[in-house]
């Protein structure tokens, strides 16, 4: 067993094991922290695949920022417990079994048709600045539409977030 | 040496795991969560198959998809916020009406 195969399983259950506690946990915070442990994780594997810019920027942007937001928003609203209904226990009852099935058959298909080629540590392209090549080059048009989605986005945030005004006449 | 399946394997179990969470839960945070979980299994996938095919626009489309995560969560706090000063809850069972 090659070390990159002990590195890929040791993230892998990481990443499994977190999945399962965020079902498993019925607290949000909890599922929020086991939540950011998948996603620490899941930057090894990128790093395992050579995509190095990637594993960063999921670091930074997805259990940094994104993650952060979230436990402010749990914080925030003061979440606690979920508690169990009639549709999560019919949900449970039918969706477990049906989900098993389909990861069962997937990995039927994933191992039985796909060839053995194998990922090298070294042997990928993925360097920072080829990829800036192709962001500010190739995909110029894109980059800049993210842009403005991102500002008609923080906008929405501010005026969807921000407290309702009172009608006039009504005091609070 | 790790085979493309493996990856892709871990990446669908991250997705559907995503799925359940989606299904089951029934805090709105939770299942919220649920969602970024399924946008990292598809990343994953995509990070793996640049890797097999050597091309690195794999890679650019991870990073437009954490663009788009990022202002989906920024949007979607947003009104789950609005949704619980509305209704005082985070049980989705309980939000069951569009307009109060």
């Amino acid at each position: 067993m090659s070390f990159h195969l002990l590195l890929f399983l040791a993230f892998g259950a990481v990443c499994a094991g977190g999945a399962i506690n965020l079902l498993a946990q019925r607290h949000p915070i909890n599922s929020a922290l086991s939540l950011i442990a998948v996603m620490a994780a899941l930057s090894g594997e990128y790093l395992l695949l050579g995509a190095e810019f990637v594993a960063a920027v999921q670091v930074i942007v997805y259990a940094g920022a994104i993650m952060v937001l979230f436990v402010f928003v749990i914080m925030l609203l003061n979440a606690g417990e979920e508690e169990e209904t009639k549709g999560s226990r019919v949900a449970i009852l039918f969706g477990v079994p049906g989900i098993l099935i389909g990861g069962v058959l997937m990995a039927w298909v994933v191992l039985r048709h796909s060839g053995t080629i194998a990922v090298g540590i070294g042997a990928l392209p993925g360097p920072p600045t080829d990829i800036a090549q192709l962001l500010f080059h190739d995909f110029l048009l894109p980059f800049e539409v993210t842009s403005v989605l991102i500002l008609i986005a923080i906008m929405g945030a501010v005026v969807l977030a921000s407290k309702p005004e009172l009608p006039a006449g009504k005091v609070d | 040496m790790v085979p493309l399946s493996y990856y892709l394997l871990l990446s669908g179990f991250l997705f559907a795991c995503g799925v359940i969470g989606f299904l089951i839960k029934r805090n709105i945070i939770t299942i919220f969560m649920s969602i970024e979980l399924m946008l990292n299994g598809v990343n994953l996938s995509f990070v793996a198959f640049a890797a097999q095919w050597h091309a690195l626009s794999g890679q650019v489309f991870v990073f437009f998809v954490m663009v788009v995560a990022a202002a989906e969560a920024a949007v979607g706090l947003a009104i789950i916020i609005s949704v619980y000063r509305t209704r005082e809850t985070l049980n989705v069972d309980q939000v069951n009406l569009l307009k109060l």
